[in-house]
Parts: C-alpha cells; structure tokens; sequence
C-alpha cells in the first residue's frame, strides 16, 4: 500500500478520536478559559467580566494558603513515596518467598477508592489521637501528616510494581558483571541499578507529583480543611469557593485555571529535568 | 466500493451515537423533572409521581441530590439538556444566585393557596419562591429521663415539670443538676454530641446562630429585605456563647472530641437513651424512630425553646420557618413549566397528594387546602403545631435564610470547633463572624 492511498485512510483511523479529543478535552477547556473571565451560575448565564475573577482569586489569601499547603504537601509525599516504594521494590525483587504475596498486599490500597480511605484513615488517626484526647481537626499538623501517611499507604504499592519491573528489566548480566568487578552493594546500587531504572523514576515522580498536587477526595474525607481551612488544598479550595458563596462560581473557575496552569508546568519543568538525565546514560 | 462501505458505516456508526439523546423534547409527553433536596424521602417521592402517572399520565422524574450537595447537582443539572423544571432555593440567597431561572409565580394557583403570604421568596413584589413544607426546631428533650431526674430524692433544684423551664437561667440549672445526677439518671451526659465536624455542624453554624441573630434584627428594626442585613455587629454573641457552652460542657462527649462527630451520631445517643436533650427539628422523628433499639417513646418525646438568656425569652417559642421554597425553571418549555406547576398544585391540593405529603412525606404544608385535621402523625411535627399555636409565646422565624453564604456558615462551624478546643478565644471566634458575613455579603 502506498502513502497516497494510506492518507485516504486517515479521516477514518483519526476521526473518531480527533472528535473525541475535541469533545471531551479541547471544548471544555477553552469553554472553562472562556468561564474563568466570566460571572456565571451555569455555562448557559456567563457574563463576561475579564480578569476581575483572577484579581479576586490572587487576593484571596485562603486561595494562597492553600496553594503553600498544596505545595508542602507535595513535596514531603514525593519524597517519601517514592524512597519507600523504591526500596521496597529492592527487597521485594532478591527472590524472597512470598514475594509475589507481600507485592499483591502492598498494592492492594491503591484499588479503594479515595472517599473510603479517607474515612477509614480518619477512624484510625482519630482512634490513635483520641489516647491523646484530642482527634485529628485539633491541628493543622496533625491533618498534614494525617494526608502523608494516606497519601503514602495508597500510592506506595503503585509506584512499587513500577518500579519493580523497572528493575526486573536490568539485564542480570550487568548485575553480574559488577559483581565479578567487586562492586559493594551499595555501588551496584548507584552505579548500575540507579541509572538503569531512571525511566521508572520519571514515572513515578511525575505520578506522585500531578496526583498529589491534584488531591481532593482523600483530603475531603479525611479533614475537609479542618481547622479552619488550614488543611484545605488547592482542589478542595476551588470546591469550596465554586459552591460555597454566592455568584463566586467565576472565581473558582480563575483559581482552577490558574491551578491547571501551575500542574502543567511543574510536570513540564520535571518531565524535563529526568528526561535529560535519562538521554545521558 | 469497499471503501465507500466502510466509510459509510462508520458515519452511520457516528451519528446514531449522536442521535441517542434526542427524542426527548416531545411536545405531547411532557416530561417534569423534580430535584429532590431530602434524600430521606427519596422513595416517598417515587409512589408519589407513580400514582401522578396514573392518574393524568404525565411522566414527572424525581431526582435526588445526596445529602449537602443540593446547590452543586443543581448548578451541574441546570446546564445540561435535562435540566430539571422544579426546583428548591433556600431563601434570598438562594435565590440571588438563580434569579436567571426563577420563574414569577405570582399568578400561580398554588400561590393563592399559601397561608402566610409573607413567607414567600419575592423580589419587587413578584414571587419567587413559595415555600412548601413549615419545619421548626428547637431542644428535644426525652420526657421520661427528666421524670426520672423530677424524681430524684437528692436533686438540687427544685424543679417538678419541663413546664416552669420557661428560660436560660433556668434550663442552666437544670442541665448542669441533671449532669452531677447523670450516673443516677443512666445517662452519659445531658446533651448529646455537638457534632462539629465539618459537613455536620449545620444545627451550630445555621440553626442555634438563628437566635442572635433573629434578636440583633429585631432589636435594631432591621428591614430584611433591605441591604442592611449585609453587616451584623453579632450583638447577642453572648448568649449565643451560653447556650453554646451550656451543650458542650454538659454533654456525653468531651468538647476536644467534638470535631469528628456527626449529626446522626447525636442522633442515635439520643435515641439509644444515653443522653436527656438533643437540639434538631422534627424532621428528626423518622431518624429517632428509624434507629434500631431507639428507646425513646413516642407520646414522650418533646421540644423546649432554645433559650439564650435574652430578656424577655419567656414568651419566645420554637424556631418555626423554612428554608424549602419551590422554584419553577423559566427557560424549561412552556408546556414543561405548566406541567410542573399542575403537579405541584396536584401534590398540594388533591387528596390523594395531600395524603401523601401529610401522612407519607410528614409535611407540615403551610397551604389552606389543608385542613386543621391533615397534620403529620409523627410527634415532633405535632409538636411543632401546638407551640406554634400557642398564644402565649411567639415563634423565632428562620433568619438563617439571610446568612451570607454556605462559606460564612463553614468558616462559622470551624471557628466554633477551635473554641470547643481551646484553640481559639470566643472573641476571636465573634470577630471572625462579623468580618466573614461582611466579606461574604460582599459577595452577592
């Protein structure tokens, strides 16, 4: 077949899904562009105000806050996700029984749903703190690392089972010449299995990073903002401010453009960063 | 030709695709969509718009939004091709945010019918809104523990009857009595939990702060319809920390704990007999009786005002009002808009509908096609009837309808769970209020 006759085709193969792409992602987003300049209740009453609704959202210090907290939050869990679920994944690949066990058991959080981890995680700190006669609204700090410790049970197996294969797919010869050189553990560590599994990292860091910044059922459930909207991230922030007042529908839609805009460059400037280090080995 | 096949079906694939949501816009089966605000009645509902079926065989949908989410699946429905044609606001505010679709039913039928002309939601003379059911609330109290504390050889007041409790002074005394009693008493404290945790503190935040601020707008001749009730100064602050203070010191749980209890929680101590009071409306009777081993008895459940220590509270009564106001969507088709309200007035006027909002759906219909005989048979609505019959108190009408934004009550309910902690002073928590209703009011 040639590549005249292969272009004929082309309507037919990227049709469906150019009219997908474009009814379910480009409209909507250039409609939510267009919201986030207007007053609206719903998208059939918008009255276009320009950029009072961005005015009002970078004064609204709750909005601020919330994007600190978002921040903090962000960076404490990519972290900590990703080294335990790293290393974890080295224990879980040395061929120890119960390997495949213990890797189903770790991935296990990840398929309940955010709401019920939310409330179950919410029964079990408020039964811990409750020794202290306190629950978990009683401080900003115990809700963030009430949302640290939610966050890492859940995405922990994930990042995993990527990792896993990542390190599945270093070819034993490798290990094994390294061996024979005399690499210490630790060597093999940094030197060979670091740089080999560096794709899996750019995965795992750029999950964790979007869906930690993006968080909402879980911190819903689990504070809700308690106390006093201190522990409210930036998705719940926009919730609040979207159904919370009265004609403040616009502004939620400015804080929510602003928030796509701050995700979509983060997980730019990261994809690459790790990009970068991936091409040099 | 092969080819010209495949492109063909591929289109035809497309389009019927396309097509599946058409067919609804018929103009001889008009179809009424309702969303429904109490999820409790869901199923109620369901019978009803069946038997409407039947009878006039016009197809009415009720659908229901999950509990505190009425203004988002209404704000999400309203934009789409099944927008429903009735509706709720919640008063003013409510309907300040969907004016754009609040059809004028001064001429409704319905309208003609509705008691208290006053209750209505209006804006330049036309009607809005027309309220539907009349709900009240106040302390519920469990007749046979405060019997039982009557009883008690070595209480310290003097006290016989729930009868000569006609103030906060009094209420004080006989709550903090009834606590030193409460082993006595079986009980494990007087209230039950005030629930605090965010989502759940709507009987703080809305319903207890309608009583200062009823007062503040009473005492300074404040017109409600007017832009003054944009700024309180929350002058009744104090009594409202009474009252507040009163419900978490003398309650089954420890005010550090508050934060993550939640309404049903209290609900069910109470009806489980672990505690004596319980402040909520008489839409709490099917939840009280719903739960299993509730030991409370029906001809022994009753409600006490919410007394604050204001001058003069002998003579205040229930907080009786309503913050259910029927709207009808303007920009639904004529036909639609006429079948809604010929539904609406069916419910409401015809016996089988005023059979089932009395005796199904516990309605206290604030409309005259009812008789003084069609009331609810359930005890807390009984209740409500007679106190607010009564003519020597007065009724607290539900002010709350007038609070700036679901975000001034949330900011509220979070301050108010700092005090009951201790990580906030109560002037902090005044100060807060008076600043986020004004920035909140700001907003409309």
């Amino acid at each position: 077949m040639n590549n005249r006759k292969l272009k004929k085709y082309s309507p037919i193969f990227l049709g469906p899904m150019l009219i997908a792409f474009t009814a379910v992602f480009i409209v909507p987003f250039a409609m939510g562009l267009y919201l986030s300049l207007c007053k609206f209740t719903t998208v059939d009453n918008a009255v276009f105000t320009g950029f009072e609704n961005f005015k009002a959202a970078f004064t609204d210090q709750n909005f601020l806050n919330a994007l600190w907290f978002t921040v903090k939050f962000t960076v404490v869990s990519v972290v900590t996700v990703n080294v335990i679920a790293f290393f974890l994944a080295l224990l879980l690949t040395r061929g120890m029984r119960g390997s495949n066990l213990f890797r189903t058991v770790f991935f296990m959080p990840n398929l309940i749903g955010g709401i019920v981890l939310g409330y179950i995680w919410n029964l079990i700190l408020n039964g811990v703190l409750g020794t202290m006669g306190v629950d978990i609204t009683y401080s900003a700090s115990y809700g963030f690392w009430g949302l640290v410790i939610l966050m890492n049970w859940q995405m922990i197996g994930y990042m995993m089972v990527i990792y896993i294969a990542g390190i599945q797919s270093i070819p034993g010869s490798l290990i094994e010449a390294a061996h024979i050189d005399g690499a210490s553990g630790f060597q093999t560590l940094k030197s060979i299995i670091m740089p080999m599994i560096m794709p899996s990292v750019t995965i795992c860091t750029f999950l964790t990073l979007s869906n930690s910044f993006k968080l909402f059922d879980q911190n819903l459930a689990l504070t809700n903002g308690a106390p006093n909207r201190e522990t409210a991230m930036m998705a719940l922030d926009i919730y609040n401010t979207f159904y919370g007042s009265v004609g403040q529908q616009g502004v939620g839609q400015a804080k929510a453009v602003i928030f796509a805009v701050i995700v979509a460059l983060i997980a730019w400037i990261q994809l690459k960063i790790t990009r970068s280090r991936e091409e040099q080995m | 030709m092969k080819k010209l096949t495949a492109l063909i079906m591929s289109c035809i694939m497309l389009f019927s695709l396309a097509g599946c949501n058409k067919g609804a816009g018929d103009d001889k089966n008009v179809t009424v969509r309702f969303l429904n605000f109490k999820p409790e009645i869901a199923s109620v509902y369901n019978e009803i718009v069946q038997a409407y079926k039947e009878e006039t065989g016009v197809t009415v949908i009720v659908d229901t939004a999950a509990n505190n989410t009425y203004e988002s699946t209404l704000a999400a429905r309203m934009g789409t091709s099944e927008a429903p044609t009735i509706f709720q606001i919640n008063g003013p505010r409510g309907y300040a945010n969907w004016s754009d679709y609040c059809k004028d039913l001064t001429d409704s039928k319905l309208y003609s019918h509705l008691n208290d002309k006053s209750m209505a939601v209006t804006k330049d003379g036309k009607v809005f809104g027309i309220p539907y059911l009349i709900e009240g609330y106040g302390i519920i109290y469990n007749e046979e523990l405060t019997d039982k504390y009557f009883a008690l050889s070595d209480k310290n007041t003097d006290f016989m009857s729930m009868d000569e409790i006609n103030n906060f002074e009094k209420l004080s005394q006989l709550v903090t009595d009834m606590q030193k009693n409460k082993d006595k008493l079986g009980i494990n404290g007087v209230f039950a939990a005030t629930s605090l945790k965010s989502g759940e503190d709507w009987r703080w935040q809305t319903h207890l702060a309608n009583l200062p601020i009823y007062y503040e707008f009473k005492n300074n001749d404040i017109d409600l319809s007017s832009d003054a009730t944009k700024e309180i100064k929350f002058e009744y602050a104090e009594n409202y920390k009474n009252i507040f203070d009163l419900y978490i010191n003398n309650s089954t749980t420890d005010p550090k704990l508050l934060g993550s209890k939640i309404g049903d929680e209290s609900m069910a101590e109470f009806a489980l007999g672990q505690c004596a009071m319980v402040q909520n409306g008489n839409w709490a009777w099917s939840q009280i009786s719903g739960i299993s081993g509730n030991v409370v008895k029906e001809d022994k459940i009753k409600f006490l005002p919410i007394y604050t220590g204001v001058e003069g509270e002998e003579k205040q009564g229930l907080c009786i009002g309503t913050e259910n106001f029927m709207c009808i969507n303007s920009k639904a088709s004529e036909a639609e808009q006429k079948a809604a309200e010929d539904f609406m007035y069916w419910l409401f006027t015809s016996d089988k509908g005023k059979d089932y909002v009395t005796n199904k759906l516990d309605f206290i219909a604030p409309f005259d096609s009812f008789t003084d005989e069609e009331i609810p048979t359930d005890p807390l609505a009984r209740e409500v009837i007679e106190w607010s019959k009564r003519a020597d108190v007065e009724s607290v009408p539900w002010n709350f309808t007038l609070f700036p934004s679901q975000t001034f009550k949330n900011d509220f309910g979070a301050a108010l769970l700092q005090y009951a902690q201790g990580t906030k002073t109560w002037s902090e928590v005044v100060t807060l209020v008076t600043e986020e209703w004004k920035t909140e009011s700001a907003k409309l």
